[in-house]
């Protein structure tokens, strides 16, 4: 008798007859989903915050663009290289060239105090000061509104990331530099990257408002191809007049963004895993409850020749069900809420603000769920257990 | 007592149920607790701020130097005591995710302006005495196993030496500990004089001011009072109060506070439908029983308190545990190895935190208490 068949309609037949009785549970079954649905929510809201920087990053980086920092230097703040420097930098190999010459831009980078909007407090907004070849290098470079600043002129075009989140970048505003106030004359996306952030100005004007002489901070440049990198980098670093470190452009960014996207990703993970224990001794309390309010419907069915998997499996999937049901609810509301909400925060690396998009991707979704899933698996295989061991003969007696 | 003893009894019955439900309170106040550290490690100091100190920087930003020059200019100020500077480093021990802040100062001013960093005579002597003497604070020490006489190696990453050399050397002379626990203790302080000469470039030039004032009530008007005297300089100057600026590189992150308090009640939510519920669930199991309390004499008002102090004692003891543990977990150090300046639970979240236990048990238990004293004895007993 006791062929697969049979052992599959068991498992359907007393699946069935749990989930039907469910609304007699509403109550216990729903706050667990609701604690699930809680849980979930929370660590894909954290997450995509660690998302959302990460993608900012990706966004700003091109395979064939390479930046040039003086060598010993992490970030572009703490770099110098000299006028010559930057000349034989753009010299290097391997690097695509238009009429002008390669495409190179020496730049400076340095910090403005502006209000947050949020807090209305100061923060570190980047000021940088660029090269002809900049926006050559940086083809998501658009004007959006207003025009481009006049090269030579003290003029500045702000990204639209920093407009939304510090105070005075408006069109027509100033912005202190120096001992001058400078006019915002346009505004300026690059497709989502890090540079919406910054505020760009002409690096000949910025260089003796901060007394730089002919120094630079950082040379940006495009590749005649990804591949053309190593000669390039070969190159510099053999070069005795030089003393720099070449990177890819996503090399870099990724190390700028490392820190940041590691501690947030920690800490949201630490805080999911706690929340899913205390998420999972609720499932524990609501699939036990629920075992014994049909004990002897289960001791029932077991009387009348009906396995123990099938009940293991009926009790385990009935919380899963929950669970999952959870799950989605929590990463959609999160979802709903949170993607493409937009922040700015502090990126220690470089000292300086980065204006971002909260990222609720799908892969961030599933891992939502499959938190969920698992949540509800151990919450629903120890009564599940308990629910098939019960004796027959005991459990039926039970009031 | 006989009703200490009841509730107790009551707990006793699903054993099962009461330790999941006091689990999840646990886990709900250690997580509430664990996430005050982390916010106290975000506004880092600002409790411990000193009153009587202002911060003078660059009106432009932080990032830019100010002439050595202005200490004297300050202390001339009206209402000025003592003005001392602080370079930013900025050097890489070993590798860079071994972040510390290095700053050279001016030894004995600097002790004198910050008397919470606590040195024995001796390493105070012998940092006065040797030029590429520094002193770091216990928990850098500890972090990196280093202890007095052991020779430091930094690598410069903005102050390369004369000649190019990006290591600099130095000699560890003393170790300090802070007078408070919000004192931070992983600066790792090295001598001006030493630094300045032997610096590549910038001479002269200081990072920042800590000013110290005779009145706090006359910070603002100090404040003023030193940026009037910068202004049209080649170098402005924008001072204010330590606590304000502390603040304002806080908020340099975000709204910590906001991302935490939604947490925080995201979690709280998902615990007190729990704890609620299974609260809702013993009391409906056992209409009978509290029947049967009612019809030997037991008040309306007994049965009550009854169901409410069961869910006290849940709150009360998970919420207990809970804060012990995550204090443990505090003391046990920072997620981030050492490299947060202050970590600990501030004593204002012990009591936020007593006080969401109250919290808590009234609400999970408030509605099933008013069931039971509304129980009619004769329907329950008949069910």
């Amino acid at each position: 008798m006791a062929g697969p068949f049979n052992w599959l309609s068991q498992v359907t037949s007393v699946t069935a007859f749990g989930i039907q009785s469910l609304p007699q549970r509403l109550g216990s079954s729903l706050t667990s989903m609701l604690g699930i649905a809680g849980v979930v929510a929370v660590m894909v809201a954290v997450l995509s915050i660690a998302q959302g920087i990460m993608q900012t990053m990706n966004n700003s980086a091109s395979v064939d663009n390479v930046v040039v920092l003086r060598s010993g230097s992490t970030s572009e703040m703490m770099s110098g290289l000299s006028g010559d420097e930057t000349r034989f930098i753009a010299e290097g190999p391997g690097l695509a060239r238009n009429e002008t010459g390669s495409i190179a831009s020496p730049e400076l980078f340095v910090i403005i105090n502006l209000l947050k909007k949020t807090t209305l407090t100061d923060a570190n907004v980047p000021l940088r000061g660029v090269g002809k070849a900049a926006f050559d290098i940086r083809d998501t470079f658009r004007i959006v509104e207003g025009r481009m600043f006049e090269w030579g002129l003290n003029e500045v075009i702000v990204g639209i990331g920093a407009r939304m989140e510090f105070e005075g970048l408006e069109l027509g505003s100033t912005i202190p530099v120096g001992q001058e106030e400078w006019p915002v004359v346009g505004v300026f996306e690059a497709g989502g990257g890090l540079a919406e952030t910054e505020i760009w100005v002409d690096s000949a004007v910025l260089q003796p408002a901060y007394r730089r002489g002919n120094s630079y901070q950082s040379v940006y440049a495009k590749l005649e191809s990804p591949e053309s990198y190593q000669a390039f980098k070969d190159a510099l670093t053999s070069d005795p007049r030089l003393n720099v470190k070449p990177m890819r452009e996503s090399e870099f960014y990724s190390s700028q963004s490392e820190m940041l996207y590691n501690l947030i990703t920690g800490l949201g993970t630490f805080i999911a895993v706690i929340m899913g224990f205390g998420a999972v001794f609720g499932a524990l309390n609501t699939m036990y409850t629920a075992v014994s309010s049909r004990t002897r419907e289960i001791a029932t069915l077991r009387a009348l020749g009906f396995h123990s998997g099938p009940v293991v499996i009926s009790v385990l999937t009935e919380s899963m069900l929950l669970a999952l049901a959870g799950g989605i609810i929590g990463a959609v509301a999160a979802w709903a809420v949170f993607d493409g909400f937009r922040a700015a925060t502090v990126n220690m690396a470089s000292f300086s603000q980065v204006a971002f998009a909260f990222d609720v991707s799908a892969s961030l979704l599933m891992q939502g769920v499959v938190f969920a899933l698992i949540i509800g698996f151990i919450g629903g295989v120890f009564p599940a257990i308990r629910a098939a061991r019960q004796p027959v003969a005991t459990a039926l007696r039970e009031l | 007592m006989k009703y200490l003893y009841l509730v107790w009894s009551n707990l006793k019955r699903a054993k099962m149920r009461t330790s999941l439900t006091l689990l999840s309170i646990i886990v709900a106040f250690m997580l509430f607790g664990y996430l005050g550290a982390i916010k106290q490690a975000f506004n880092q100091g600002i409790d411990v701020a000193g009153l009587d100190r202002l911060i003078v920087r660059h009106k432009v930003s932080l990032i830019q130097l100010l002439p050595a020059s202005y200490e004297s200019q300050m202390e001339q100020i009206e209402g000025v005591d003592d003005a001392v500077h602080q370079t930013w480093f900025g050097g890489v021990y070993q590798k860079p995710s071994n972040f510390f802040a290095q700053l050279p100062v001016e030894p004995e001013e600097y002790l004198e302006m910050f008397p919470e960093l606590l040195l024995t005579d001796e390493e105070k002597e012998a940092w006065f005495n040797t030029r590429t003497g520094a002193i770091a604070g216990r928990k850098t020490a500890d972090r990196f196993g280093w202890k007095v006489g052991d020779r430091i190696p930094i690598n410069a990453t903005i102050w390369p030496r004369k000649g190019g050399e990006r290591t600099w050397e130095f000699d560890l002379v003393g170790i300090y500990d802070g007078a408070e626990k919000g004192t931070d203790t992983t600066q790792f302080l090295f001598r001006f004089d030493y630094f300045d000469e032997a610096r590549q470039n910038g001479q002269g030039l200081v990072g920042w001011y800590t000013v110290r004032i005779k009145d706090p009530e006359r910070a603002a008007e100090v404040a003023a009072a030193i940026d009037s005297r910068f202004a049209n300089s080649s170098s402005e100057t924008k001072a204010e109060p330590e606590g304000a600026f502390l603040q304002g590189f806080a908020n340099q992150v975000g709204d910590i506070g906001f991302i935490m308090m939604s947490i925080i009640a995201a979690v709280f939510f998902t615990i007190l439908l729990v704890a609620g519920n299974t609260m809702a669930y013993a009391v409906r199991e056992r209409t009978n029983e509290l029947a049967v309390l009612k019809a030997i004499g037991f008040t309306d008002r007994g049965v009550m308190g009854l169901v409410l102090g069961e869910s006290l004692v849940l709150a009360g003891l998970g919420g207990a545990v809970g804060l012990l543990l995550a204090w443990l977990l505090v003391s046990l150090g920072d997620p981030s190895n050492g490299s947060l300046p202050v970590f600990y639970i501030p004593a204002r979240d012990f009591i936020i935190g007593t006080v969401l236990i109250a919290a808590v048990a009234l609400v999970a238990g408030i509605l099933p208490a008013m069931q039971a004293q509304r129980l009619r004895i004769a329907d329950a007993l008949r069910r």
